[in-house]
């Protein structure tokens, strides 16, 4: 690397400083979700003990997790979450690729129209009342659909993939359509393998957003049964009664003090998200750039 | 691109010097897969973008849910003047911008530093692993970040309010403090997009061009002169464009992130445009009025955006579209 040339005279004190500055960046970025896991995991007279600073429990307990776990609130909303996040993104990339396809084609009569009608979206809405109303009036209140349906395409992930399927090699695609594939077909058996990266991409956008509902729920739906994870979370972060939050009435449950039960559910509406965080991550720093630059 | 378009287009056209309906009916079957493709994207765009466009007429009415847009009586500018006559309608703007602004300057610089920092650093595991670390934030929801405040923040249990409380500097609710709300956005905003933010500024660090540093040390430059006179000038167009779009945005000052930190306590600092719309909207019911103020406020942004949009074509960079 010829960056090295830039460094002739070499500045141990800046060095130290900016290591040091970036690992606590680090360490705050991720002392949160550690301390709220061992809360989560500890006795809370441990916890009081140590006037509520502990860096490693001296006893663990999963009491927390058995309670919410044997509550019927929170598996409840865990496949609700679930559900959606997974035939939620499944439906968004079906609707996105087959939109962003013939959109790519420059030729298609009525695209230029079509696409500004798209980019419009992005900056004018009509507005959280009316959509609220048309979501109503088509029959999706108190329904799980209401969860998928009215965000079924990202405009910013359509133009993503547009423009990726546009740079693709014409001569693939010409090939196929000699050999007699359709346009179908050729979208389906050519195109689609080899847009496995981006796919990856939005399709991981798409999810986490799913993952992370909140607003569909509390606009479009007022059946408890139905409210996704993240609803559930911050009504219990606020409650005062941790029982009804989870519908449930233990002993074990009202011996366990509010704050252990509450962070323990913070940890579980976490955890799919920092297990497949890892593997993912290249895929996010692509779909950041590639959203830097203009669809 | 040129290729593919061409490519596409020649076989599929023969007949485009000829005129008429009928090559363009033909044209349309030969592409008939194409739209029928669109369908049902188009369908999502017409029915949840374009239809509650139509719906702003509402803010015409005095909208009720059972008589619906056919049944409900029009009122003509009624509910825009209840909005600009409600004595909570300055205050909104207030907060709304205030808080976009606090945000936008509060969050610009940590993205550059952490980026510049970044880039100086020679070991590639440190930097992929502190990189890796930092934009992890960025995926978890507002209501996550929101049960993390609250673990250290809340006056009974909370890590930061038993410090204090131990201490003996008597009970703190930081949660719901006027003085703290702005700041704890901010910083809940930091916290969360820092590490997102830095990569559009990684990005262009990356493609700053190598000679220039090379040439600053022949020319005797330090670390510090290459820093100002190379990679600050580098990155400064992006910078520019960044805060021109976010001064766009000036109207959307984080609903996700507003609402779910907002209690009543804290209406007076930190009730913004949009959570007064849910208010009215969802909980008041007056379905006119918030969708007057709706109506105001994608009105007022649209001009927003377009403007900065504007500005950033003139300040040289490419704009949004």
């Amino acid at each position: 690397m010829s960056r090295i040339l830039h460094r002739t005279k070499p500045d141990k004190a800046a060095d130290t400083l900016i290591y040091a500055v970036l690992a606590l960046f680090a360490l705050s970025a991720l002392f949160p979700l550690y301390y709220v896991f061992i809360v989560s995991v500890t006795p809370y007279a441990e916890v009081m003990k140590n006037g509520g600073f502990v860096i490693w429990p001296k006893q663990f307990t999963l009491e927390a997790y058995r309670e919410i776990f044997a509550s019927p609130r929170i598996p409840q909303a865990l496949r609700i979450t679930a559900f959606i996040t997974v035939v939620g993104t499944a439906l968004n990339l079906a609707v996105t690729t087959l939109l962003a396809y013939p959109l790519s084609k420059k030729s298609l009569a009525g695209r230029n129209f079509v696409l500004m009608a798209l980019v419009f979206t992005m900056i004018f809405s009509g507005g959280m009342i009316p959509l609220y109303i048309v979501v109503r009036g088509l029959g999706l209140y108190d329904t799980v659909w209401a969860l998928i349906i009215p965000g079924m395409v990202s405009t910013f992930n359509l133009l993503i993939v547009k423009t990726y399927f546009e740079n693709l090699p014409a001569e693939v695609e010409e090939a196929a359509r000699v050999d007699g594939c359709g346009d179908l077909g050729t979208l389906v058996r050519i195109v689609l393998p080899l847009s496995a990266p981006i796919m990856a991409t939005i399709g991981l956008f798409y999810g986490v957003n799913h993952w992370n509902e909140y607003f569909k729920g509390i606009f479009y739906l007022s059946d408890k049964t139905l409210m996704p994870m993240q609803v559930v979370l911050r009504s219990m972060i606020q409650s005062p009664n941790v029982s009804t939050e989870l519908s449930l009435n233990s002993l074990a449950l009202n011996a366990l003090p509010p704050e252990t039960i509450k962070m323990a559910v913070v940890v579980v509406a976490t955890l799919p998200l920092l297990v497949i965080y890892p593997f993912l991550q290249k895929y996010f720093v692509k779909g950041a750039l590639l959203g830097s630059v203009k669809g | 691109m040129a290729m593919a378009e061409q490519a596409v287009s020649t076989p599929r056209n023969p007949a485009a010097s000829r005129t008429g309906k009928a090559a363009g009916w033909r044209t349309f079957y030969r592409n008939r897969w194409f739209y029928l493709m669109m369908v049902p994207g188009l369908a999502y765009y017409a029915l949840f973008h374009y239809a509650p466009m139509a719906g702003t007429l509402i803010a015409f009415q005095d909208f009720n849910l059972m008589k619906g847009i056919w049944g409900s009586p029009w009122v003509g500018w009624d509910n825009f003047r209840i909005i600009f006559d409600n004595p909570e309608f300055w205050p909104l703007i207030r907060n709304t911008l205030l808080i976009s602004l606090y945000k936008i300057v509060g969050n610009l610089i940590p993205d550059v530093l952490l980026a510049l920092m970044l880039n100086e650093v020679r070991h590639r595991w440190f930097k992929s692993l502190v990189q890796t670390i930092t934009y992890g934030p960025y995926f978890l929801s507002w209501v996550i970040v929101y049960g993390l405040v609250f673990s250290f923040l809340s006056p009974g249990s909370g890590l930061i309010s038993t410090f204090v409380r131990d201490a003996g500097w008597g009970q703190i609710d930081l949660m719901t403090n006027q003085d703290f709300f702005r700041p704890m956005l901010v910083l809940t905003e930091i916290w969360k997009t820092t590490g997102f933010g830095a990569i559009i500024y990684l990005a262009a660090l990356a493609s700053i061009n190598q000679e220039l540093y090379e040439a600053a040390v022949v020319d005797g430059a330090g670390r510090w002169r290459q820093l100002w006179h190379v990679t600050l000038p580098g990155i400064r167009d992006v910078f520019v464009l960044m805060l021109i779009l976010k001064v766009g945005g000036i109207l959307d000052a984080g609903f996700d992130q507003v609402f779910i930190f907002l209690n009543a306590r804290v209406y007076e600092v930190g009730d913004i445009v949009d959570t007064w719309v849910y208010r009215y909207g969802f909980e008041r019911l007056e379905f006119g009025v918030a969708a007057a103020m709706g109506v105001f406020k994608s009105v007022v942004g649209l001009i927003f955006v377009l403007g900065a949009n504007k500005l950033a074509k003139k300040v040289g960079g490419n704009g949004l579209w």
